[in-house]
């Protein structure tokens, strides 16, 4: 309620201030949104990535030193009050915005060329530019861990898998449920790639926004008799889609969600319906991490947790947050090593750390996220830098990890990327990136 | 087996009409008698939705929940009175619905402030699964919680349907409608009145709130289901109880056979907006709107 109390006042006044500036002190924005449609997620990521920022500066002293302050930005999971916040938020602290998760794929679009202009880095892990994981071409725009089409590939491969190889998807038939948007539309033609390379027929059904009535795409999905269906819905879209499978006798563990429809809050309202369900992930599930101990040990033990029900610790959005918070650090960490330990860094040189992270299982074990997360190497060529996921199945309580990562197929996925990113260098008349000569 | 299916979907078709008509009741029920268009009656949905579940997941029992919530949707209409409309009796009808923006707005913020903003199930005990007789039999589904959501609607338009032609307060409430001034003229207590059909419009609004939770879960997405009334509205006419449930049941039907016969040669995804294209049809033959009153002004 007080934290509700706050980030209303804050929403209303449009910004908060966290905290008084500091000499050593390493700002980064948090936009996010709590109140609307899409809070349950924007609250969860938010909480996970400032409870990360306070277990450093509670049991590290920040980073090197330098302690991680923030501010956060209500943006409605809007465009215009996205660009806002980014605005107000890109000068604050002593080095300008470290970088931006603007946690829309609407604002990332908007921000793409301030970002570039103004040499912050836009971060987006898992939504927004597919094709910005061509890194020649987008230097301050960083889809990391995974991209649509990657996962897309991966899905497949797990279609595959629970069918006894890819090459029994000949003849089957797949149904793509999808959001009726950009975000939505997105996996159409790497999906029709892919079912004609392994020979199976895919179905695209639209459900108009916001997906709350659904009965006739089932209807549909019934007389089609798919194998498989994809669901790639957001907000009150995925558990209405899990109901109406229920109502024509579905089975939900052949319908497998995009991560955007993979937690608790779109199973939750499904009720039992949602039982069997299997969803991608990038981020694993559950309070039973190293990551998560620490933050409960130096964070919620001292009764400065971000979240008011601490029942939503470990919950996949909240799991999603800690994981923003280690690659938003571990990118300032690697551009300490190159431009000054213990020193604040530009937005300018954290794009130089992103570039260059390189999270291996090695670092994996020092940060306790081992399994929690995939290592991570990113390069100038590849903004990406993972592109695998695992499986999860809501068993009618939690979410039971059912895979180990699974790779993407980068041999349909990078092609489609380098073309797309070629097409809007041209539209943009924007040089690549001779990536043999960056340091 | 293609007729089946037609059957299929035009059943489904008019049982989600159903649902829609359970919305466009409140509304219904606001402009009948203060001839005020309540942008906010989505938001009462999700209000009392809201409220009802988080009462239950903290242990209330089910009808001391929903009397709970009944209470506060009351307390709510009578506060909507005395903070809203009483100092804008008289002002132009678009003056009121400006006012009823404003408490959307201040209804969507209020319930996440107190009952925050994650999503919750809600479960009746009546499975939203098909009826295995009627499956195995004739291959068609048709969901038990669809029939007892159908069941539900009806009851309350025939409870609604007294209240406003047989009783006292509902010959007020017409006169309330028909003209403010001349009500009070004849001593009617216009501010009882429509502090009783916003407490009623409450209730309507907690019944289409518990439905359409079971349906989709409780979250912030049922203040959307204002969208889907709309065009029922449009076609079934602001003023009629009727026209709400028959305006539903075609709005349903067809947006539906739209959605799955014409939808797979324009791309899909076309009820949402074909039902105001039905609507707007229905416009043309009578603009009033199918049980509408005809408005004669004199010049």
């Amino acid at each position: 309620m007080k934290t509700a109390l706050a980030v209303a006042l804050a929403a209303a006044a449009g910004f908060s201030t966290q905290a008084p500036a500091q000499a050593k002190e390493q700002f980064v924005p948090v936009n996010s949104y709590w109140v609307g449609p899409y809070a349950p997620g924007g609250s969860g990521i938010a909480a996970g990535m400032i409870d990360y920022f306070k277990l450093l500066n509670a049991r590290d002293r920040g980073i090197n030193g330098v302690r991680i302050t923030w501010e956060k930005c209500e943006t409605e999971y809007r465009n215009d009050r996205g660009v806002e916040c980014y605005e107000r938020s890109k000068n604050k602290g002593p080095t300008g915005a470290t970088l931006i998760h603007p946690l829309s794929t609407g604002i990332t679009y908007s921000l793409i060329e301030k970002g570039t202009t103004d040499k912050i880095p836009i971060v987006s892990i898992g939504y927004g530019r597919t094709d910005a994981s061509d890194g020649r071409v987008f230097p301050y725009v960083f889809p990391l861990m995974t991209n649509y089409w990657s996962q897309n590939t991966a899905k497949i491969k797990f279609i595959g898998m629970k069918e006894g190889g890819m090459d029994r998807l000949k003849g089957k038939k797949i149904v793509n449920l999808y959001h009726d948007s950009a975000y939505g539309k997105e996996t159409i033609p790497i999906l029709e790639t892919q079912a004609k390379m392994y020979g199976f027929t895919v179905t695209h059904i639209a459900v108009p926004h916001p997906g709350n009535e659904q009965q006739a795409q089932w209807l549909q999905i019934r007389q089609v008799r798919p194998d498989w269906v994809i669901l790639r819905g957001w907000g009150v879209m995925n558990p209405t889609a899990l109901k109406a499978a229920a109502k024509i006798g579905f089975p939900r563990d052949h319908i497998i969600g995009v991560w955007w429809s993979g937690a608790e809050e779109d199973v939750i309202p499904a009720g039992e319906a949602a039982k069997g369900y299997i969803a991608a992930g990038f981020n694993a599930p559950g309070a039973d991490h190293v990551v998560i101990r620490e933050i409960q040990k130096h964070v919620y033990a001292k009764g400065q947790g971000e979240l008011e029900d601490k029942s939503r610790l470990g919950t996949i959005y909240y799991n999603r947050g800690v994981l923003w918070g280690i690659l938003t650090t571990e990118a300032v960490r690697k551009a300490q090593e190159r431009f000054g330990k213990g020193k604040p860094m530009t937005g300018e040189q954290v794009r130089w750390g992103l570039e260059n992270l390189n999270i291996d299982d090695k670092r994996l074990k020092e940060l306790g996220a081992v399994g929690f997360m995939q290592p991570l190497k990113v390069s100038c060529m590849d903004h990406e830098g993972g592109g695998a996921v695992k499986f999860q199945q809501w068993d009618g309580g939690q979410w039971k990890v059912l895979t180990d990562w699974i790779a993407s197929d980068q041999s349909i996925v990078r092609p489609m990327i380098e073309a797309s990113a070629a097409q809007y260098a041209q539209e943009k008349g924007i040089a690549r990136r001779d990536c043999s000569t960056e340091k | 087996m293609e007729l089946i299916f037609f059957i299929e979907v035009l059943a489904g078709g008019l049982l989600a009409g159903v649902m829609y008509a359970l919305v466009a009741l409140g509304f219904v029920l606001i402009y009948k008698a203060s001839g005020v268009f309540n942008f906010a009656q989505g938001s009462m949905v999700f209000f009392a939705a809201l409220t009802f579940v988080s009462l239950t997941e903290r242990g209330w029992n089910f009808w001391l929940a929903l009397a709970a919530t009944l209470a506060v949707m009351v307390l709510l209409g009578v506060a909507t009175e005395r903070v809203v409309l009483r100092p804008l009796v008289n002002q132009a009808p678009i003056t009121l619905f400006m006012a009823t923006i404003g408490l959307a707005f201040v209804l969507e913020g209020l319930s996440q402030l107190l009952w925050g903003s994650q999503p919750h199930g809600l479960e009746l005990g009546i499975p939203d699964v098909p009826m295995e007789w009627l499956s195995r039999k004739w291959n068609v589904n048709i969901s038990q919680f669809d029939l007892f959501a159908a069941f539900v609607a009806g009851a309350l338009v025939a409870v609604l349907a007294l209240l406003f032609q047989k009783t006292r307060i509902g010959r007020a409430l017409r006169a309330v409608a028909d003209d403010h001034q001349a009500a009070l003229a004849v001593g009617i207590p216009l501010q009882h009145i429509w502090a009783i059909v916003w407490a009623v419009a409450g209730f309507v609004a907690l019944v289409a709130g518990v439905m359409w939770g079971v349906r989709n879960g409780v979250q912030y997405a049922l203040t959307f289901v204002a969208l889907k009334a709309l065009p029922v509205l449009i076609l079934g006419g602001f003023e009629s109880i009727l026209g709400a449930i028959i305006g539903g049941l075609i709005i349903g039907a067809g947006e539906k056979l739209a959605e799955v016969y014409l939808g797979p040669y324009v791309g899909g995804g076309i009820e949402s907006w074909f039902a105001y294209v039905i609507a707007l049809l229905f416009l043309l033959v009578r603009p009033e709107g199918l049980f509408g009153e005809k408005h004669i002004d004199r010049v």
